[in-house]
């Protein structure tokens, strides 16, 4: 039993870690808030698109379908490690951040398009009644409506963004998971990787509780 | 070499793809079986797991609703590490394809019991009571009556969030396993071309497309009713 908490829960290799995993923390935030904008701002540009016309809307769906279909950590070493025989060298940050701005993006226009969907037409009617220009009735009268339709979903992409950001550690970008790796190297004992966990864990866990109960109350409205 | 000829001969050279094309195949063999058994371990678990929770003792549900948040919470690829360096230090060494089975499974569990649960529960309790007092017991009242409502509700979102794990079954290569990832990896490594890059890529478009068109033809067909 002491030889399991020694292997997996040493506060001594803790301590050593410590600053590790902090700086490893830090990394990891700062790739969500590059990653989601990214994949926010590109979702809902996609979505717009769709909505232009007919032969948009189905170029669009080819181009969502296409990167549903590609894993996100393949996209990334095709960025990262084919590239390069093109003469184009992204870089770790760079080919992570396109790497986001696809993937991400695509799931974030399902989203945006499913919210944009739902909102009655009479809602666009009434603003274009009243003289509004098309740009005003999106943002103020579409996207808000739309946003309070898909928030749960909204919700839990971003937290698959955040979770999904630890694939970085592939192109060796230094975020919790990679600090967590080389602590675990560097000591010979697995106590770096489950505070990893447990860091993930403690981060995230509020998100999955709020998002179990916006999901909760939508369950409940449709009945 | 013209600009283009250049670019065929790096990204989509013919015979380095021929050459390699054997190992991807065999990688794609692996991937395959690998996403089945996490389909069926995930939704079978996830199954089980939400009807235990359902019961409603308290020494059940709340064991089950804190492992169902910690596995929503932390990365896959993370819970694969964990498996596959952390647990050696515990004198249990798996392999890459097992740590990747039992993570992306259990996620998949995860994932699937708070969407069966949910399901369930959203449909009307008059269902229940009217079985009841027909006088059906728990597994049938459950089988024959609750679960094909709900799973109405369930398929669409159920169908998504496999996908997107199964697609995880990529994790694997950072473990050392030859599925469709690694094995072009080693390919490009060895030809020092891109070209097996490009191949394992149309290799999963050709496994997930036709899921990926699937499931949104599901989600068509249940928003309706």
């Amino acid at each position: 039993m002491s030889d399991f908490l020694d292997a997996f829960f040493d506060f001594d290799i803790l301590r050593q870690a410590r600053t590790l995993l902090l700086d490893g923390l830090l990394t990891t935030l700062l790739l969500s808030a590059i990653a989601l904008p990214l994949g926010l701002s590109t979702g809902l540009a996609l979505a717009l698109l769709s909505r232009i016309s007919p032969l948009a809307a189905r170029l669009t769906g080819l181009f969502v379908d296409f990167f549903r279909s590609v894993p996100p950590l393949v996209l990334l070493i095709l960025l990262f490690a084919g590239l390069p025989f093109a003469g184009l060298n992204l870089g770790p940050w760079t080919s992570v951040a396109i790497c986001f701005l696809l993937n991400a993006g695509v799931y974030y226009c399902e989203v945006f398009r499913a919210g944009l969907d739902a909102v009655p037409t009479g809602q666009s009617d009434a603003a274009r009644a009243l003289g509004l220009r098309p740009t005003y009735i999106m943002a103020l009268v579409l996207l808000p409506q739309a946003v309070r339709k898909v928030l749960p979903d909204l919700v839990s992409n971003s937290l698959e963004v955040v979770k999904l950001t630890s694939i970085a550690y592939v192109v060796a970008i230094p975020e919790l998971l990679y600090r967590a790796r080389q602590a675990q190297s560097t000591t010979y004992n697995a106590t770096p990787i489950v505070a990893a966990v447990v860091i993930y864990f403690v981060l995230l866990w509020p998100v999955v509780r709020w998002l179990s109960h916006l999901e909760n109350a939508r369950l409940q409205q449709r009945q | 070499m013209t600009g283009l000829n250049q670019f065929i001969f790096t990204f989509l050279n013919v015979k380095v793809m021929m050459d390699w094309a054997p190992k991807i195949a065999a990688g794609f063999a692996v991937t395959v079986e690998l996403a089945l058994l996490v389909v069926v371990a995930g939704l079978a678990s996830g199954l089980a797991l939400a009807l235990l929770r359902l019961s409603g003792s308290r020494i059940l549900v709340w064991p089950i609703v804190f492992l169902v948040d910690a596995l929503r919470a932390i990365p896959p690829l993370l819970i694969i590490i964990l498996l596959f360096f952390g647990l050696p230090s515990a004198g249990i060494e798996l392999s890459g394809f097992m740590a990747t089975f039992l993570a992306l499974s259990a996620v998949l569990a995860a994932f699937a019991e708070e969407i069966f649960w949910a399901s369930i529960r959203a449909v009307p309790t008059g269902q229940n009571e009217a079985a009841r007092a027909l006088g059906l017991g728990f597994l049938p009242i459950m089988f024959l009556v609750i679960l094909p409502q709900a799973m109405r509700m369930a398929i669409p979102p159920l169908a998504n969030r496999t996908i997107a794990i199964t697609k995880g079954t990529a994790f694997a290569s950072v473990v050392g396993l030859s599925e469709i990832l690694g094995a072009s990896q080693s390919a490009v490594a060895f030809s020092a071309n891109p070209s097996p890059l490009i191949l394992g890529a149309a290799a999963y478009v050709l496994l997930f497309a036709p899921v990926v068109a699937f499931a949104r033809w599901l989600e068509r067909r249940f928003a309706r009713a």
